[in-house]
């Protein structure tokens, strides 16, 4: 009668299927395939496939003056940009031996920060709607959006940020921005409060949660994780407090850890970082008043190009634009690794100098894309809807992925 | 612990390493050696398992390509002792037509996609690597496109020659 077998709990399935899980699968948030063999709802192994949206960024970089590299780091990762372009210009100046005005370093930290928050706020959210929690995904968006208008104030866009430059930033933070920044911190903290206590204990997504994806710090330090997925599992690993850059060690913050590196963990150390981020920003918002307020960029008229108004009317800044822009300047002849805490992991930039206008070589330590290949072998035993929540928590960002 | 200055390192490789291993440069404090491909996995497993420097963290694994030179092909590995807070920088020559070295998969279960990504772009073999296929790029892909004279764009297209933007 019936052409198609049945299956009922007397009689396993003794075939395991195929199921392909992306490439475009609206449960994983970009451009990820998994072929996954599974026995009923359990995988038994899978493979993963990347690169769908690999642009060669390393290649392009190699025929791009340094300054125009900064828009090619927006688009890593793209939830938080700021940090890649601040990562990207703190590398040139490392190589060029610029040091940058502390007010410089504290309106990045406040960039980086809002970045950090940014970043969190999605991946915390969407974690919760992929446990079937839709509110905390609607409440929080509005945070993000006050956060990118910070960036609009700043530097006119809000994804691809490509803020700042080389030695500094292309203008300075106006009052408006100021305002914006003071009201994001006041809102969020309210935000985030209310977020939390939808969330950290709540019965259903603790135990949606807690357990799912566990992983040891051994292994995690193995695969070579880092941010907050290695946090989550007890190491203390933050790129701000073992090697600060742009004055973070005039700061006074805490690296959250988590206890057993599992999805809750992963969650809770995240939300614990926006805490850590917006007692940065708030730190420096207070250390900002004390420095010159007409400061935002080191003086490197050789990197640093001249405003527009005196290229026409001022014969030293028209013979720095030509140079910048021709690229007569002189670099020196060496390789930096430089690296900064993404809201990943952390996010290295090596650069290989040969004294030209551009990188003989650049490569990017992209903590998406080595945080990403444990996520195949530990599917292995792992039900379906665990390996969905496990893939949002991870938060791999396929921009920075495939680069 | 405090950082291992960068002279105690060269000293303990050096004693264990005698003749093998070469200072190339301290660029901005980073320590960078090279070393042959006969010893890397052992200057790898001893870098790591040594209970003074434990650079249990492999930051990265890529390449660079010098045509000119006659070891073309150089393996670069970052690693990251934690407990130390210290970064070393190890190197690898190898020559364009023989590009093998041993894989760092038996350390580092991270050095899968890393050295899948380093032969996807560079063609370094990495012998004993558990699955090496290419990663980012198409798999029938047939070049090594971070390879120097790989150009940007395809030579062969029409649409972008110069005269037609006044050039």
């Amino acid at each position: 009668m019936q052409n198609h077998p049945v299956y009922t709990d007397n009689d396993p399935q003794t075939e395991h299927s195929t199921l392909n899980l992306g490439p475009t699968h609206p449960a994983t948030h970009g451009v990820f395939q998994n072929v996954l063999e599974m026995d009923g709802e359990r995988i038994v192994s899978g493979v993963s496939t990347i690169g769908y949206i690999h642009r060669a960024f390393e290649k392009i970089a190699e025929h791009r003056p340094f300054y125009q590299i900064t828009p090619l780091t927006d688009r890593l990762n793209y939830c938080s940009s700021p940090i890649n372009n601040m990562g990207w210009h703190m590398t040139v100046e490392k190589l060029l031996g610029i040091t940058t005005p502390k007010r410089v370093d504290y309106m990045r930290i406040i960039i980086m920060e809002l970045a950090r928050i940014a970043d969190h706020i999605v991946c915390n959210s969407i974690l919760g709607v992929d446990t079937g929690a839709l509110t905390g995904f609607t409440y929080m968006m509005q945070y993000r959006e006050a956060i990118y208008e910070v960036y609009e104030e700043i530097c006119g866009s809000r994804l691809t940020t490509n803020i700042g430059r080389i030695g500094g930033f292309e203008r300075n933070f106006n009052d408006i921005a100021f305002r914006k920044i003071r009201k994001v911190l006041t809102d969020f903290n309210y935000g985030l409060k209310e977020f939390e206590s939808l969330f950290n204990r709540n019965r259903i997504f603790v135990d949606r949660t807690r357990g799912v994806a566990a992983v040891t710090a051994e292994d995690a330090l193995s695969y070579s994780w880092s941010g907050p997925i290695l946090r989550a599992t007890g190491v203390d690993y933050d790129v701000r407090a073992m090697e600060p850059y742009s004055s973070y060690e005039d700061f006074d913050f805490e690296v959250p850890v988590g206890d057993n590196g599992d999805v809750y963990a992963r969650f809770l150390v995240r939300n614990e970082e926006m805490w850590q981020s917006m007692r940065l920003i708030e730190q420096a918002l207070v250390k900002i008043e004390k420095e010159p307020s007409d400061i935002f960029h080191a003086d490197v008229p050789a990197f640093y190009l001249p405003p527009k108004e005196e290229v026409y009317n001022n014969m030293e800044a028209l013979i720095y634009h030509f140079k910048i822009v021709m690229g007569e300047v002189e670099t020196p002849t060496a390789e930096v690794y430089h690296a900064v805490e993404g809201a990943n992991g952390e996010l290295g930039f090596y650069l290989v100098n040969d004294g030209g206008r551009s990188p003989y070589r650049l490569h990017f330590r992209r903590p998406s894309f080595i945080n990403y290949q444990m996520y195949a072998p530990m599917s292995r035993g792992m039900l379906l809807s665990d390996a969905i929540i496990n893939m949002s928590s991870l938060n791999v960002i396929a921009g920075e992925l495939d680069a | 612990m405090g950082k291992i200055a960068n002279e105690v390192l060269l000293q303990a490789l050096g004693e264990k390493f005698p003749g093998q291993i070469t200072e190339l440069n301290q660029d901005y404090g980073l320590l960078t050696v090279e070393t042959g491909r006969e010893q890397i996995s052992d200057v790898l497993a001893y870098l790591k398992n040594d209970p003074e420097l434990k650079f249990i963290f492999l930051t990265d694994i890529t390449a660079i390509h010098y045509p000119e030179l006659e070891k073309a092909v150089g393996v670069i590995y970052h690693l990251h002792s934690l407990t130390t807070n210290t970064r070393i920088r190890v190197k690898v020559f190898l020559s364009a037509d023989d590009v093998h070295i041993p894989t760092a998969t038996t350390l580092w279960e991270g050095a899968n996609w890393m050295e899948r990504e380093t032969y996807d772009f560079f063609g370094v073999i990495f012998d004993g690597h558990p699955d090496l296929r290419r990663i980012l790029n198409v798999d029938d892909m047939t070049v090594f496109p971070m390879r120097k004279e790989f150009p940007l764009e395809d030579p062969n297209r029409i649409d972008k020659k110069d005269y037609f933007f006044g050039r």
